[in-house]
C-alpha cells in the first residue's frame, strides 16, 4: 500500500462570484465546455493576475474538464502566466527590427534600473520583464507593452519617463490601498 | 482500418513497381511492402497524425517531374500510376532527425530503451550521425508517475504518440501534452500515479526512453540478455499474448506478443505488471514439503520422495483449477479417474460456465474474439465491469464505439487513416454503446447510457430487447418508464447496426444474465446473420476446465459432499472458492491432503504434501480462453530443479506434447489442440527454436562467480524451444514467434516484418485454435428458460489490481490495491442505518469499511471480490451485515484515492456534501 493514487494533493480554491458569472457567460458561446478552458483561464487571470495551481484545478472542476488538458492550455499560451507577475507586465519586442533599434540597449537600462533580467519580478511586486517576438509594429521599432498598452519608438529617455509614471502610479495606489 | 476492399493501384517506388491498397496511406503501404522508411508518429493502431515529419518521401507529378515534391507519406493516399522516391528525400529525413535530436541527451548507455529503441533504430537509418548542434539542452523535470511507468521527459521527441494512445485511444484522462515550441512536455498535471489501467503500454508505445516499465527498471537487463518466449497472460479470461523475459533466472518483464486476433498491439497493467510474484520468496513454494497432520510444521523433502507420496495415493479425489492449464487438469483427470475429478470451481461459477460452454455450442452469433468487437459497432455490456475483469476488451469495446466517426469520414471522403481529422470531425459523437450495470463503469465516458441496476433487472431489459426481434420471447414485465424506454433505444441502435454484439460473463455471478444474454443474441440473429456474442469468464482456463469436465457436474460443492478422506489439488485455492466453514469442514475430515501449487496459500498451509509447481513463466502449456481459443505457452526459463511443473509432478512419465495431444483426442471438442504446437518434424535440420537471442551475452561468464565450469544448457523436455542461443530463430518459421527482431529494426516496431500486411496476421505463427467455432451450425438451440430464482441483494466488485490471485501477489499490483469493502447506495445506508464512513460487520469476515457510492443500485449492496479480508463466498448470496460505527479507518485506507469502476474520488466528493 505504499504508493496510493492521489489525482493531485493539491487543493482547488473557490471562484469568485464575479468570475463563475463571466466563466458562465463565456459558457454561451461554445458547444463544448472543453472550448471555455481557454476564456476561463484569462478571466481568472483578469481578476487574480495569475493562474495559480488552486485556480487551475478550481477552473477544471468548475468546467468540469480534466486539469491535465487545462494544464496544457493554460502552459501551452506564454501569457497565461502559471506564477505570479509583478502588477506591471512589460513585454519587451526582442524581434530583428526591434532588435536592429536597440532593443538590447532597452533591455539593459530595464535591468539597471529596476534590478531585473527577463523572466524576473521586482522584489516588491510590481514590475515583471518578458522577451516577446515581433508585436507587429516594426515601423515603429523598438517596441514595448506594459499591460493592454503599446509603446511605440521606445528611446531612453521616454522609457524613464514611463517607468517613472508607472512608480509613481503604484505608490499612488499603494497609499490609496 | 477500412472496411471494405479497394481495388489496388499501382505506384513506383525508386522504380520498383508495387502494388498498394489506396485506402491505406503511403507510409503503411511502403512497410507493407517490405521497404524500410523512418517514422515516429505513425502507430499501426493509432494511424496518421503527421506530427514528426520524419517519414518523407519524393513524390513526382509525372514522367517529365526532375525534382519532385516533398510529401509525408504517412498523410498521403497512394495515387495510381504515381512515381514515388525514398532516396531522394534522404536527406531531409537526416536533417528531421538532427532536428529533434537537438536536445536529446544521447544517453542510451544507461537508458531502458537502449538496444531496443525505435529511435536509435531510426536514427541509424536515416544516416543522420553526427549533431553540429553544440549549445545547451532543454532539460524537464521528471514526474514520479507511480509504481508502473518512469519518466525521463529529456528523451522526448515530442511525437505525441504517448497521449495518443493514453488520451485518443485508452481514454486516460491524466496524461497531457503541455507547454509549446522547444519545451513541450508530456506528463501529468501534477506528480502521481498514471490512472489508466492501460499506461504500460506508454513503455511500449513510446519510441523512446522517456515512459519506461519501471519495474523492469529496477532490475534490469538489455532486450538480447533476455531469454523470452511465446506465452499467455494469466491474469485473466481473455488470454492476451505475452512474452516475458528472464535473466539470471528471474522474471524480469512482460511485453506484449502480437496477436491480431486477440490483444493487437496493447495489454492491460495487470498483465504487464502482475508477474512480480513468479520472483518472490515470500509468496513462492520453492520446496515441496509434508506435514505429520493439518497444524504441524512443514518438513522439506526430496523431489523423490514427495513423487512417491502422490504415488501413494490412491483413491483420492481430484480438485482441478481454472488457473491451471489443461494439460495440468488432464494430468489430474487420469490419475484420479474421470469420476473423482471435480473441477475446483464455485457451484454458481460452474453452473454459470457451464451454461456458457452450452451457449457457445448452441448459439448461431458468432463468438466475438476482441477483433471482432472491435470491428462491432452497437454493444451491450450485461453486468460486466470489464475494465476489471476482462480490461483488455474494455480497451477493445472503447475503439467500437468510433465506427461513427468513420462513417462520417467516409462521408466527408476523409481517408480513415487520418487520425486528428477523423476524431475532430466526430466530436463526441460515437457509436451506440449501452451498459447495465450494478455501479458506475470505465466505460460510462464512451457510452450512450449506463443504466444502473441489479443483474435481474438487466436480464429482464434484455428480454425485453430480444422480444421484439423475435416474438417467441416473452416480453417480461417490471420494466418502468426509464426502462421501457432504453428498450427503445437499444432496439433502434441493433436494428439500424452492421455487427451487433453483446457482452456478459461469470464475473457478474449471475446466471439468469448470462441467459438473457444468449437469448438476445439468438433474437437478433434471426435479423442479422453477423451478431456477435462474448461471454467472459474469469480465470485464464476457465473454460477450458469446463471442456475437460465434460458432462460431468462435479463443482467443488459436490467434492466436499463426497466425504472423501484423500483429495489432490491443482493450483488451486478453496477458501477462494467456497464458504470458509465449508473448506474448514472439508480439510478437517481428511486424512491425506495433497496440494500442488506455485504459491503458498491458505490450503497449502494445512497440506499433508505440498508439491512445487511451475508458475506460466516456468512451464508450457494450454489456456482456453473465454472465447474458446486454446493458445499454447512455452516456458520462457528452467525454475530450480525442485520445481517440477504440475504436468510432471501428475503424469512424471509423460510428455507435455503426450498430454496436450491425449486432450485433442480425448476431450470432445478439444480436437484443434492437436494442431496448437508444431510437431516433431517441424525442427529445421533437428535444431530447435532458440529462446536466447543471437546477441544474449555472458553465455559462458554470467555464472563465473560460482563456477567457472560452464554449465550444460538446460534441456526442455516438454518442447521445441532450446534453453540456448542456438537454433533456428523465429525469423526463419515464424509458427513459434517468439521476440521479434530484424536487421535495422530492434525495438518492438519489428513486428510489422512479420505480418503480411501492416497490422494484419501474422505470417505463419499461431494466433490459436478456436475450438467451439462451428463447423455447421445447422442445428440451434431453443431459447433458455431463465433461472428465476436469482435474488440480487448483493453484487460483486472488481478491481483489475487486487481481485486476481496470482498478481495480487506481486509488489507493484499491492502498490495499487486496496483491501476488502462493502459499498452500497447512500439512501439505502440510511434506511438501513448504516453511516457513512464508517464499517460493517460481514457474517464471519469481520469488520471492513463501507463505502457510499450514489451510482450503486440501490436495494443491493456491492461486495468487493478477491482483496484482502472478506471471503465474497460467505457472503453473497445471502448477505447479512451489521454497522460497525466504532471502526476507525486504518492509516493507509483512502477511499477517496482508489480508482475503481466507480471513480471513487469523484463520488467522493459528492459523498462529501
Ligand atoms: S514522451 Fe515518447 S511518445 Fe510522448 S511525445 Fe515524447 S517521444 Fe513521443
Ligand atoms: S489480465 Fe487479461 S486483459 Fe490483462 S493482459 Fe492479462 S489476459 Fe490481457
Ligand atoms: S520586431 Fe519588434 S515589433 Fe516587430
Ligand atoms: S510518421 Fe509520418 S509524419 Fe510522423
Amino acid at each position: 500500500m505504499s504508493e496510493m493514487i492521489a489525482t493531485t494533493k493539491k487543493q482547488s480554491r473557490q471562484l469568485s462570484a464575479e468570475e463563475i458569472r463571466e466563466i458562465e457567460h463565456e459558457k454561451t458561446h461554445y458547444p463544448y465546455t472543453q472550448a471555455v478552458g481557454l476564456e476561463a483561464l484569462k478571466i481568472v487571470q483578469k481578476h487574480q493576475g495569475w493562474v495559480s495551481d488552486e485556480s487551475l484545478l478550481a477552473v477544471a472542476e468548475y468546467l468540469d474538464i480534466p486539469v491535465a488538458d487545462l494544464e496544457g492550455v493554460a502552459t501551452f499560451f506564454n501569457m497565461i502566466f502559471r506564477r505570479p507577475v509583478g502588477k506591471n507586465v512589460i513585454c519587451l519586442c526582442d524581434s530583428v527590427a526591434c532588435w536592429m533599434l536597440g532593443c538590447d540597449d532597452l533591455k539593459a537600462q530595464i535591468t539597471s534600473r529596476l534590478g531585473i533580467e527577463y523572466g524576473e519580478t521586482t522584489e516588491d511586486g510590481e514590475f515583471t520583464l518578458l522577451p516577446v517576438p515581433c508585436l507587429g509594429a516594426c515601423d515603429k521599432a523598438p517596441v514595448l507593452m506594459v499591460g493592454r498598452e503599446t509603446h511605440r519608438h521606445v528611446d531612453p529617455e521616454n522609457l524613464d519617463q514611463l517607468l517613472n509614471e508607472l512608480q509613481r502610479e503604484n505608490t499612488k495606489s499603494k497609499k490609496t490601498m | 482500418m477500412a472496411d471494405g476492399m479497394s481495388e489496388k493501384v499501382s505506384i513506383t517506388i525508386d522504380n520498383q513497381a508495387i502494388e498498394v491498397d489506396p485506402d491505406k496511406n503511403l507510409l503503411e503501404e511502403v512497410l507493407s511492402a517490405g521497404l524500410d522508411l523512418p517514422y515516429f508518429c505513425w502507430h499501426p493502431s493509432m494511424d496518421s497524425v503527421g506530427s514528426c515529419r520524419q517519414c518523407a518521401m519524393t513524390e513526382y507529378a509525372d514522367e517529365e517531374d526532375q525534382h519532385g515534391r516533398l510529401i509525408m507519406a504517412c498523410m498521403s493516399s497512394p495515387r495510381d500510376g504515381a512515381r514515388y522516391s525514398l532516396q531522394a528525400a534522404a536527406d531531409f529525413r537526416a536533417e528531421i532527425i538532427e532536428g529533434m535530436m537537438i536536445s536529446h541527451p544521447h544517453d542510451c548507455a544507461v537508458c531502458e530503451e537502449g538496444g531496443e529503441c525505435h529511435l536509435q533504430d531510426m536514427t541509424v537509418m536515416s544516416g543522420h550521425t553526427y549533431r553540429r548542434y553544440d549549445g545547451t539542452k532543454v532539460t524537464h523535470r521528471n514526474q514520479n508517475l507511480g509504481p508502473f511507468i518512469g519518466h525521463e521527459m529529456n528523451r522526448c521527441i515530442t511525437c505525441y504518440r504517448c497521449v495518443r494512445f493514453y488520451r485518443d485511444y485508452a481514454g486516460g484522462t491524466d496524461l497531457g501534452a503541455q507547454a509549446s515550441h522547444h519545451h513541450v512536455y508530456f506528463g501529468r498535471y501534477d506528480d502521481g500515479p498514471l490512472e489508466s489501467e492501460f499506461s504500460g503500454n506508454l513503455a511500449e508505445v513510446c519510441p523512446t526512453g522517456v515512459f519506461t516499465d519501471k519495474v523492469f527498471s529496477k532490475h534490469y537487463s538489455r532486450k538480447w540478455d533476455l531469454q523470452t518466449s511465446p506465452s499467455i497472460c494469466a491474469g485473466c479470461s481473455i488470454g492476451c499474448n505475452i512474452n516475458p523475459g528472464e535473466r539470471y533466472g528471474t522474471l524480469r518483464r512482460v511485453v506484449n506478443r502480437y496477436n491480431d486476433e486477440v490483444n493487437g498491439y496493447f495489454i492491460c497493467d495487470r498483465g504487464r505488471f502482475g508477474t512480480g510474484y513468479v520472483n518472490d520468496d515470500a509468496v513462492r513454494i520453492r520446496q515441496s514439503m509434508t506435514r505429520s497432520s493439518q497444524d504441524a510444521d512443514p518438513v522439506l523433502v526430496s523431489n523423490a520422495d514427495a513423487l512417491q507420496q502422490l504415488q501413494d495415493m490412491s483413491g483420492a479425489i481430484g480438485i482441478g483449477s481454472p488457473r491451471a492449464s489443461m494439460e495440468a487438469n488432464f494430468a489430474l483427470r487420469e490419475k484420479v479417474g474421470k469420476a473423482n475429478f471435480y473441477a475446483g470451481l464455485s457451484q454458481q461459477e460452474f453452473a454459470i460456465l457451464q451454461q456458457i460452454l452450452s451457449i457457445y455450442q448452441d448459439t448461431p452469433a458468432h463468438i466475438a474474439s476482441l477483433k471482432d468487437v472491435e470491428a462491432s459497432d452497437a454493444v451491450l455490456i450485461l453486468g460486466e465491469d470489464l475494465t476489471n475483469t476482462a480490461a483488455r476488451m474494455a480497451l477493445a469495446v472503447r475503439q467500437s464505439v468510433r465506427h461513427r466517426s468513420f462513417e462520417k469520414a467516409a462521408e466527408q471522403k476523409i481517408p480513415l487513416w487520418h487520425d486528428a481529422a477523423v476524431r475532430k470531425l466526430a466530436m463526441d459523437e460515437r457509436s451506440p454503446l449501452y451498459i447495465l450495470s450494478p455501479h458506475a463503469t470505465r466505460l460510462d465516458d464512451v457510452s450512450e447510457t449506463t443504466h444502473i441496476c441489479n443483474a435481474g433487472q438487466a436480464a429482464r431489459i434484455a428480454a425485453a430487447v430480444a422480444s421484439r426481434f423475435d416474438k417467441e420471447v416473452l416480453a417480461p414485465e417490471k420494466l418502468d418508464k426509464a426502462e421501457q424506454a432504453l428498450v427503445k433505444r437499444i432496439t433502434a441502435s441493433f436494428k439500424g447496426a452492421r455487427q451487433p454484439l453483446i457482452i456478459a460473463g461469470s464475473n457478474s455471478m449471475s446466471l439468469p444474465l448470462v441467459q438473457s444474454a444468449a437469448n438476445l443474441a439468438q433474437a437478433l440473429y434471426q435479423k442479422n446473420e453477423l451478431t456477435q456474442l462474448a461471454l467472459v469468464g474469469s480465470e485464464a482456463n476457465g473454460l477450458g476446465l469446463m471442456l475437460l469436465m465434460e458432462d460431468s457436474q462435479q463443482d467443488l460443492q459436490q467434492a466436499f459432499a463426497t466425504g472423501t478422506q484423500s483429495a489432490i489439488v491443482v493450483e488451486n485455492d478453496l477458501y477462494r472458492r467456497a464458504p470458509t466453514a465449508e473448506v474448514d469442514h472439508f480439510i478437517a475430515g481428511l486424512e491425506q491432503l495433497a496440494v500442488i501449487d506455485n504459491i503458498k496459500t491458505r490450503t497449502g498451509e494445512q497440506a499433508h504434501l505440498v508439491c512445487a509447481s511451475a508458475t506460466f513463466a516456468e512451464s508450457s502449456g494450454t489456456f482456453v480462453n473465454y472465447e474458446g481459443r486454446a493458445q499454447h505457452y512455452y516456458a520462457t526459463f528452467k525454475p530450480v530443479d525442485s520445481i517440477l511443473p504440475a504436468t510432471r509432478w501428475l503424469a512424471p512419465e509423460t510428455s507435455l506434447a503426450t498430454l496436450t495431444q491425449a486432450c485433442s483426442q480425448t476431450l470432445a471438442n478439444c480436437a484443434g489442440m492437436a494442431d496448437l504446437t508444431p510437431g516433431q518434424d517441424y525442427h529445421y535440420a533437428g535444431l530447435l527454436v532458440p529462446r536466447q537471442q543471437f546477441r544474449y551475452s555472458g553465455r559462458t561468464a554470467m555464472r563465473a562467480n560460482k563456477n567457472v565450469h560452464e554449465p550444460k544448457q538446460e534441456q526442455d523436455p516438454d518442447g521445441i524451444m532450446s534453453y540456448s542461443m542456438e537454433g533456428v530463430s523465429p525469423l526463419k518459421e515464424a509458427r513459434v514467434f517468439n521476440t521479434p527482431w530484424a536487421p535495422g529494426w530492434n525495438s518492438n516496431q519489428s513486428v510489422f516484418k512479420f505480418q503480411d500486411e501492416v497490422g494484419g496476421h501474422l505470417k505463419q505463427s499461431s494466433i490459436g485454435v478456436r475450438l467451439l467455432d462451428k463447423r455447421n451450425s445447422a442445428e440451434e438451440g431453443g431459447y433458455i428458460a431463465l433461472d428465476s430464482s436469482e435474488k440480487n441483494t448483493a453484487f460483486p466488485l472488481y478491481h483489475l489490481f487486487g481481485s486476481e490471485e496470482l498478481s495480487a501477489q506481486s509488489q507493484a499490483i499491492q502498490a495499487r490495491a486496496t483491501s476488502a469493502y462493502v459499498a452500497m447506495n447512500p439512501a439505502d445506508a440510511d434506511r438501513l442505518g448504516f453511516n457513512a464512513g464508517g464499517g460493517v460487520t460481514v457474517q464471519g469476515n469481520g469488520v471492513v469499511p463501507l463505502l457510499l457510492r450514489d451510482s450503486i443500485a440501490t436495494g443491493s449492496v456491492g461486495i468487493s471480490v478477491g482483496l484482502p479480508g472478506l471471503n465474497v463466498h460467505d457472503v453473497l448470496p445471502d448477505v447479512s451485515l451489521e454497522p460497525a460505527p466504532q471502526w476507525q479507518a486504518p492509516p493507509q485506507w483512502q477511499p477517496d484515492n482508489i480508482i475503481v469502476s466507480d471513480r471513487l474520488h469523484k463520488l467522493h466528493e459528492q459523498e462529501g456534501d
